[in-house]
């Protein structure tokens, strides 16, 4: 069972950060497995999924959608359903539960568009606990909107001025926040990935997805898909969609990375696909760099997936070659998030939208692999509301410079 | 000369001694070495060559503004060789100190060996634990280099040991639980922490970093420490009253050591 003890995944994962944090990244591993090993914990934490985020989310049969491709079934994991719209409220109320545990009062949490920063304000305002957000400088003028959400929610946000002024800077000013008041506070990171145990934990909170999947596409067709998609950001909705599938050997899994205007013009964020092995923001996995190892500064329509690394057990899982992981570009992004919205009345995420272009450029391929009309998920990891500011302007639905935020 | 004789030689000074920082390629490759060079002419015993990275967690805003400036004028992983190979023979060890994945990218042993040929004595690594640095264990052998890794006030004492075991020239003790910066005043977990490393060191000499800044408070930290970093007071000398006030704060600093 993967990670080791040290949190490797073979060569990726483990920990590069101060010592001086290694003390509560210890700590921090100690508390959750005890957790995940007590039903009082566990318990609690579902109770909270089901009755305040509202999982199990619907798996829902595509039937528009897959007549309008033909030839396929089209399962789609609702979990833009889920309050604040999308996987990731399921990480944040693992760990803000988890930190009450602790006995820690504070929670910090970086983020790029808004929306980890909004689910993690979301759960310290339902779990009584001070919650500071970093957000890069040039992100909270993008997303004023998310900005008053969190700041409605009680939460401080700490525009970020350093670096490059995003993500990834935010991560370092939240790490920097860390090493320096760690005996209070809970560092709330928002993906699968960082230093051990952050994969394996986030990654054990999200990994319902998955395994209601399963259980869901089991009753509904009486038999596993014969794929499962999700985009890969960071890795959290994916890793936490493909968890409970890997023992599975006859379902494929594809992870889709975001490929920006197409990988072969540099302006892109997919880690795996497009990038070389190195280690940032406290693992070894795949990363954008540039030949001394500087990280390169990522570039996606969808604010979710501009990250220019990836969580190591994903770069394990494609090494293995377990997981099949493509680019998909803005375009072809743009694309499936205009087919949902009118074939099934469901505007996803532009993330989200990755997952199903990815899925349908593959289904011609895995049609002729399988020699049978595939049944397939499609992890719809969140909610297209926060996103249409970026498609009015994409699809031209603006009278020039109207909408703001 | 090596990192121990020049502990040795502050040792039977009966001081303690100056280690100090500058990135490379701050504000320029050039003037950086000029930089350096002034820094050891006015009293510095180490030195440390800062190797500007795009991320750099542990630091405060003082050497994130100088690194960042570095890295947007260009400066590459083999200015900084060149920096330590242009200042190692005027009589200090010179140490980098990297963040990992610049010396992973480079690879670790063209690293070791290109670092060893330009006369540099080591490698100071911030977010490198003994526990992942096999590879670098390796080099450092191969090369014969120091290797420095740092320990803290929230290390437990089994870690310490561990850590300490790994390290040769001297152990980095991080005096506060924080990022780079100077600080009004010192910390007081700093002799703590100092006195679980040295009951865990044995000979080897223990520096303190982080928040130094005057002489006063190089004497303060001095009196039990065996080496007193100092890295963003003098990045925030240089740039701010060039090398003139480079030089007078490192004159200030070595002599709150040698009073
Ligand atoms: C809806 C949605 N999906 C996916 C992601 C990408 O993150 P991850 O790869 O960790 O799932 C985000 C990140 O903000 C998101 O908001």
């Amino acid at each position: 069972m993967l990670p080791d003890d040290r949190g490797h995944f073979g060569p990726y994962g483990g920990r590069f950060v101060p010592e001086a944090l290694i003390a509560a990244l210890d700590e921090l591993d100690a508390h959750y497995r005890k957790a995940m090993a007590d039903p009082e914990f566990t318990g609690e934490f579902e109770r909270m999924l089901r009755e305040y985020a509202g999982t199990p989310s619907l798996l829902y049969d595509a039937t528009h959608l897959s007549a309008h491709v033909g030839d396929v079934r089209i399962l789609l994991k609702r979990e833009d359903l889920n309050h604040t719209g999308a996987h990731k409220v399921r990480n944040v109320l693992g760990q803000a539960l988890l930190t009450k545990r602790m006995g820690k009062g504070r929670v910090i949490a970086e983020t790029g568009a808004g929306q980890h920063g909004v689910a993690s304000a979301t759960a310290a305002a339902y779990l009584d606990l001070e919650c500071v957000v970093y957000m890069g400088e040039v992100d909270t003028k993008r997303q004023a909107l998310n900005v008053a959400r969190m700041k409605m929610l009680g939460a401080t946000v700490i525009p970020v001025t350093t670096g490059s002024r995003t993500l990834k800077d935010a991560i370092n000013e939240a790490l920097r926040d860390w090493v320096t008041n760690v005996d209070d506070t809970h560092y709330l990171l928002g993906t699968a990935a960082g230093p051990h145990p952050f994969p394996a934990m986030v990654r054990d909170f999200v990994r319902g997805i998955g395994v209601e999947a399963r259980a869901q596409c089991l009753a509904l067709t009486g038999a596993l898909p014969d794929a499962v998609a999700a985009c890969v950001g960071g890795g959290s909705n994916a890793i936490g969609m493909f968890h409970a599938f890997v023992p599975d050997e006859s379902v494929r899994l594809y992870g889709f990375e975001a490929g920006g205007d197409g990988i072969e013009t540099g302006r892109h964020a997919a880690s795996i696909t497009g990038g070389s092995h190195g280690v940032l923001h406290g693992s070894r996995s795949y990363l954008l760099q540039d030949e001394d190892g500087q990280t390169i500064e990522s570039h996606s329509i969808s604010a979710g997936l501009d990250y220019p690394s990836v969580g190591p057990e994903h770069a394990w899982l494609h090494d293995q070659g377990r997981a099949r992981y493509q680019p998909v570009t803005d375009a072809e992004a743009m694309d499936a998030f205009a087919l949902l919205c009118r074939t099934e009345g469901i505007i996803p995420a532009i993330e989200s939208a990755h997952a199903l272009a990815g899925m349908l450029r593959e289904i011609p391929a895995l049609r002729a692999e399988l020699g049978h009309e595939p049944t397939v998920i499609v992890n719809l990891s969140g909610r297209g509301d926060k996103d249409m500011h970026t498609a009015g302007e994409y699809f031209g639905l603006f009278d020039s410079g109207e909408v703001i935020g | 000369m090596t990192v121990s004789v020049a502990f040795e030689k502050a040792r039977a000074e009966g001081r303690a001694a100056l280690v100090g920082y500058l990135p490379a390629g701050f504000p320029s490759v050039a003037e950086g070495i000029a930089a350096v060079k002034a820094m050891i002419e006015s009293g510095v015993d180490l030195v440390e060559i800062g190797l500007p990275y795009s991320d750099p967690v542990m630091d405060g805003p003082v050497i994130q503004r100088a690194t960042e400036q570095a890295l947007a004028g260009g400066v590459r992983t083999r200015d900084v060789l060149h920096t330590v190979e242009a200042v190692s023979g005027a009589g200090v060890p010179v140490l980098i100190m990297s963040y990992w994945n610049p010396i992973e990218k480079y690879g670790v042993d063209a690293f070791a060996r290109d670092l060893a040929a330009a006369g540099g004595s080591g490698l100071i690594t911030p977010d490198l634990i003994p526990d992942e640095a096999e590879e670098w264990l390796a080099a450092s052998d191969a090369y014969q280099l120091d290797r420095i890794f740092l320990v803290s006030p929230s290390s437990t004492d089994e870690r310490i040991a561990m850590t300490v075991a790994h390290c040769r020239g001297f152990v980095y003790a991080t005096a506060v639980m924080g990022v780079t910066g100077a600080r009004d005043s010192t910390s007081s977990a700093a002799p703590t922490l100092v006195s679980r490393v040295k009951a865990a060191a044995g000979n080897l000499p223990v520096g303190v970093g982080l928040g130094v800044r005057s002489g006063a408070q190089a004497a303060e930290v001095g009196a039990y420490a065996d080496g007193v970093i100092v890295g963003s007071a003098l990045v925030s000398a240089l740039a701010d009253g060039g090398l003139p006030a480079l030089r007078t704060l490192t004159q200030d600093l070595r002599s709150g050591l040698t009073a």
